[in-house]
């Protein structure tokens, strides 16, 4: 019981995939103008990699070596088709919103690193919590991201009005950049000093 | 010729894969320590966007899209096989990285010795599928789509040169400890995306 707790809390803040591993940055920039796109794709994330975990763990002894990677493509692409497909049917607004980045969560490295790195090698039930932890990880750096966002670039938390804004008869003048692509690195590059100001251990000399 | 000349011009850097849409961010990050690596991932980027999002294109167009099979028999024009398209481009995607890289081997050893380890890596860089599906949700056709993965295989060379440049330059600075290496890394590549955006607008 005790690993499972360690494998399911490691990745969190010990282990970051984003912040450490260097895994799925990719979409974890694009989705995190509001807090609802955010949480969505984070949820699909979790959903996706702890059912590829599971799968690839269950499978690991009878996937030859030489062709693992199209093994691992394939079932995660078929999870991330129907992934895609219940979005589509039931929160069909937030679906457009995240366009192609529900399908991008294939590609996603963070889901492939996982199944490649430590599904092949732990039994089914330890993939599966690995897979939640990993995905709780990014969700985290997410919805960190996604918070900052959306409550300094448009004045709102989940669409909840937090700071009245100017052109409504309010006092906050929006901040333009928070909302365009640049905040995103800014926010990522802060999280991660902070995390590494306070556990020191993880600085990379570079 | 004039649309074509815009379309390229705008993927490369109004919407720049990298810096615009954030894709193909992992390997940005981890392979751009040292220019002639970068290069490396760069040019066969540009050669797998290229060759790729016309293939992925005919795909979808002739097979997946809903009343594409109409060419074998007029029964099927309803059938809508689209919500196989992640499937199958990634699965193209993986192909053509391993014939591309047998082609290279065979006939440009010099070039296939310094790509090294980016081919077949690029298999699972999200700015290829990315390019594939942004192919698909504004509707390109087979010209515009190998016009528009040139151009974003251009941008992403551009933008990861970049980078690996200044990064080499910056091992000469004081960088406070924490955020040494990624936290760094991140923060330029902001700025650089700021940079970028002064293209934003730009027609041709």
């Amino acid at each position: 019981m005790a690993k499972t707790k360690e494998v399911l809390l490691d990745p969190l803040f010990d282990n970051n995939p984003i912040a450490l591993q260097v895994l799925g940055i990719c979409s974890a920039l694009a989705v995190t103008t509001k807090m609802e796109t955010a949480t969505v794709m984070a949820i699909a994330v979790i959903a996706v990699m702890a059912l590829s975990n599971l799968s690839v763990s269950i499978l690991r002894n009878y996937i030859p070596p030489s062709i693992r990677i199209i093994v691992q493509l394939t079932i995660i692409a078929s999870l991330v088709i129907v992934t895609d497909q219940i979005l589509k049917a039931f929160l069909f607004e937030t679906s457009k919103q995240l366009s192609v980045f529900v399908g991008l969560i294939i590609t996603n490295c963070i889901v492939m690193g996982r199944a490649e790195a430590f599904a092949m090698q732990n039994p089914p039930w330890a993939s599966f919590v690995d897979g939640i932890g990993n995905g709780f990880g990014y969700g985290l750096v997410l919805l960190f991201v996604g918070f900052f966002r959306e409550l300094f670039g448009s004045g709102k938390v989940f669409g909840m009005e937090v700071f009245p804004l100017v052109t409504e008869g309010g006092w906050y003048q929006p901040n333009g950049l928070m909302v365009l692509s640049p905040a995103a690195f800014f926010l990522i590059g802060g999280f991660i000093w902070a995390l590494r100001t306070w556990k020191p251990e993880q600085v990379t000399e570079d | 010729m004039e649309a074509y000349l815009s379309l390229l011009a705008k993927a490369i850097f109004v919407e720049n894969m990298a810096l615009a849409f954030f894709l193909g961010m992992c390997s940005f990050l981890a392979v751009s320590k040292k220019v002639d690596t970068a290069m490396g991932l760069g040019v066969a980027v540009v050669f797998v966007l290229g060759i790729c999002t016309p293939i992925n294109n005919m795909l979808y167009n002739g097979l997946l899209k809903e009343g594409a099979l109409t060419w074998i028999s007029a029964d099927l024009a309803s059938v809508d096989l689209s919500f196989l398209s992640f499937l199958s481009f990634i699965g193209t995607i993986a192909a053509t990285v391993q014939v591309v890289e047998m082609a290279i081997d065979k006939f440009a050893p010099a070039l296939y010795s310094a790509l090294g380890v980016f081919l077949p890596l690029i298999a699972v860089n999200c700015a290829i599928l990315g390019s594939s599906l942004f192919m698909v949700e504004r509707d390109y056709n087979l010209a515009e789509s190998t016009v528009f993965g040139l151009g974003s295989g251009i941008g992403f060379l551009l933008a990861i040169v970049a980078l690996a440049a200044i990064r080499e330059k910056m091992r000469y600075s004081n960088v406070p400890s924490g955020l040494r290496g990624l936290g760094i890394t991140f923060m330029v590549t902001g700025l650089m995306a700021i940079g970028f955006m002064a293209f934003a607008g730009i027609q041709l």
